[in-house]
């Protein structure tokens, strides 16, 4: 009963909702640390995230304008969905990876904590970020957090530090989504199933689609792009410290990007992480006058 | 039922001309209901086929340029208002604020109440037919549906002319051409193109609106297409864009086939004008292949071949930036309409 077929799988892109190809056409293979054949991804191009960045925006108001229960609770479902998952998870991290099953199972019980915190902070963050100020006059005056649009990232990359198959690319793409950011994300090149599995475990939660775009391929090849987009907002640079990021920081400057730099290894949970991605308005509101 | 000639003579003789006969009904129809059937596989595969070619570089940065030239830019709201017209006039004059090398437009679309504010908002800019600048497009006779008697129509026409329109976008009566009325819908184009008639005795360009997604298949666009041309059409164009489908590539190619058949037979050349449902500029570039594949590039001139579009311009704007300047633009950097 043993002698089952495996079948090499050619995995897809995940934009707008949908899996398509690369718009190039092109694939890569992935191989397991040792170099044995695991699987096909997509190679996307620089045109797959331009398009990504489309859907992205599209998505924008209406996962902003959720509110934030709603949007907790999306997330909330997104965790329970990898916990389903668990087993192709850790299989994924086991052959792509390198990990042991210890270590392996270790990281997505990790992963699937960090996304509950952060879900936990969709309907809290607000508070904690948002200020009433004193001024001087018969006003209230109320500093807010906003989301600040499209964020551009690329997932942690060196496949040699801990954490960088699946636990990475959670801890950049979770506290962007919290705030109603939407997300266009590079995975991690070398590593690429669990990002796929992602998606996937993303397309049959709730998440709108556009919402959270997953290429793989070579950040190299895309990251300029995206940095210079005048249509992207952000730009989370966590997996970039072996690209030129420098100049990547200069790209983003020419439309005024918030621009997180890169880290050295997976970024610990923080609501800083959450506060980065807003933006903040203050409005005054006179009091007094019913 | 004689057409009567005394309305215009032009148009009726070449259709006589053409039918060799009397021009009745019963010849129409014989004339109509006996062209070819259009192979609907071959036309379709045929329009695929020009849709994969790629256009790069230089030949895009041309593409794009001349796509921006060709256009319409059209509201056809009922909320519009003069404000929109106003706004809409701007844009079409300068497409691009950061770039004051981007071509204008060829024509600002609008309902005919509208004209007025047109022309004034144009200024000098206002090409009433001339070489240089924009013209003034109305759509009439009881756009979108064309539901109003004879007279209600010329009224409309005649009152967005006064106005100064150059360009009458009619509609033609697609429930009498459904129901083999051939002669009233000839006709009716006839009268219509009389009442483009201005003061001075020349003629507003007229465009005959087929609303090809009523139409149901490619042969009663081919029969409408003839019927259209040999009334006195200066243009036929796809659709009101307030029907699904709007312009579809077979669709236009079929429309240019009938063109080019008519310019074989007249040396006469007569205009294309596929309208709505073209948002990209990769699916207008599409439609310059089919045009410079079918007719030749004598016919991507605004003269000869327009779009009607209003997001178009918008997406063709995206992608100029992004040849300027190396990197991806956004919709923060083009108006919003």
């Amino acid at each position: 009963m043993s002698a089952h077929l495996t079948i090499p799988k050619t995995y897809k892109l995940y934009i707008g909702g949908a899996f398509p190809r690369s718009e190039s056409g092109r694939t890569y293979e992935v191989a397991t640390r040792k170099g044995a054949f695991l699987a096909n991804a997509a190679k996307a191009s620089r045109k797959d995230a331009r398009d990504s960045v489309v859907a992205a925006r599209a998505a924008v108001s209406g996962w902003s304008g959720a509110t934030a229960y709603n949007r907790g609770q999306v997330l909330y479902r997104i965790a329970e969905l990898l916990e389903g998952r668990r087993a192709q998870f850790v299989d994924e991290l086991r052959a792509g990876g390198g990990l042991t099953e210890a270590q392996a199972q270790r990281e997505v019980d990790t992963a699937i904590d960090v996304w509950v915190w952060y879900a936990g902070w969709a309907d809290k963050y607000l508070q904690v970020t948002g200020n009433g100020n004193a001024v001087s006059g018969p006003y209230f005056n109320i500093s807010t957090p906003e989301p600040t649009g499209v964020v551009a990232m690329v997932a942690p990359q060196n496949p040699d530090v801990k954490g960088t198959g699946l636990l990475g690319l959670v801890s950049v793409i979770a506290p962007a989504l919290v705030s109603g950011n939407t997300v266009v994300v590079i995975a991690n090149e070398a590593v690429p199933l669990p990002a796929i599995s992602l998606a996937e475990v993303i397309s049959t939660s709730d998440v709108p689609g556009g919402v959270v775009n997953i290429l793989t391929g070579s950040p190299a090849e895309i990251a300029p792009w995206l940095a210079s987009h005048a249509d992207v907002n952000a730009l989370d640079l966590a997996g970039a410290g072996d690209l030129d990021w420098i100049d990547l920081q200069i790209a983003a400057a020419d439309t005024l990007k918030r621009v997180l730099p890169p880290e050295a290894g997976v970024p610990a949970p923080a609501v800083d992480r959450i506060q980065f991605f807003t933006e903040t308005k203050t409005v005054w509101h006179p009091k007094g006058i019913i | 039922m004689t057409i009567d000639q005394s309305v215009a003579l032009a148009p009726a003789s070449r259709a006589i001309h053409l039918i060799g006969t009397d021009l009745t009904e019963k010849s129409l129809k014989l004339h109509l209901d006996g062209l070819s059937g259009v192979d609907a596989v071959g036309l379709e595969s045929r329009a695929a086929g020009l849709a994969t070619r790629s256009i790069k570089t230089t030949s895009k940065v041309w593409a794009l340029d001349t796509i921006i030239r060709l256009i319409d830019l059209t509201t056809l709201e009922g909320a519009d208002t003069p404000g929109k017209v106003q706004s809409l006039v701007a844009k079409a004059m300068n497409p691009d604020p950061s770039d004051p090398t981007t071509p204008r437009v060829a024509a600002v679309c609008v309902y005919g109440d509208l004209v007025a504010d047109a022309v004034a908002a144009l200024g000098s800019a206002h090409a009433a037919g001339g070489p240089t600048g924009i013209n003034v497009a109305a759509v009439a006779t009881a756009f979108p549906s064309g539901r109003a008697s004879l007279a209600v129509k010329l009224a409309d026409t005649a009152e967005a002319v006064a106005a100064g329109a150059d360009e009458i976008d009619m509609v033609i009566d697609r429930g009498a051409f459904l129901s083999g009325r051939y002669g009233l819908v000839f006709e009716q184009i006839v009268a219509v193109k009389e009442a483009c008639r201005r003061a001075g005795g020349s003629y507003a360009h007229l465009k005959v609106i087929l609303e090809t997604g009523e139409l149901n298949t490619y042969d009663n666009v081919r029969r409408a297409s003839w019927l259209a041309i040999l009334a006195g059409a200066d243009f036929i164009k796809t659709s009101t864009g307030k029907v699904q489908p709007a312009a579809t590539l077979p669709v236009t190619l079929l429309m240019l086939q009938v063109v080019g058949d008519w310019y074989r037979l007249t040396g006469e050349r007569i205009g294309v004008k596929p309208a709505g449902g073209i948002r990209s500029s990769k699916d207008a570039i599409r439609y310059l292949v089919t045009v410079a594949e079918t007719v030749g590039e004598e016919w991507l001139d605004p003269h000869l071949f327009r779009f009607g579009a209003s997001s178009l311009l918008n997406d063709v704007l995206l992608q100029r930036q992004k040849i300027t300047t190396g990197h991806y633009s956004g919709p923060d950097y083009v108006t919003i309409d």
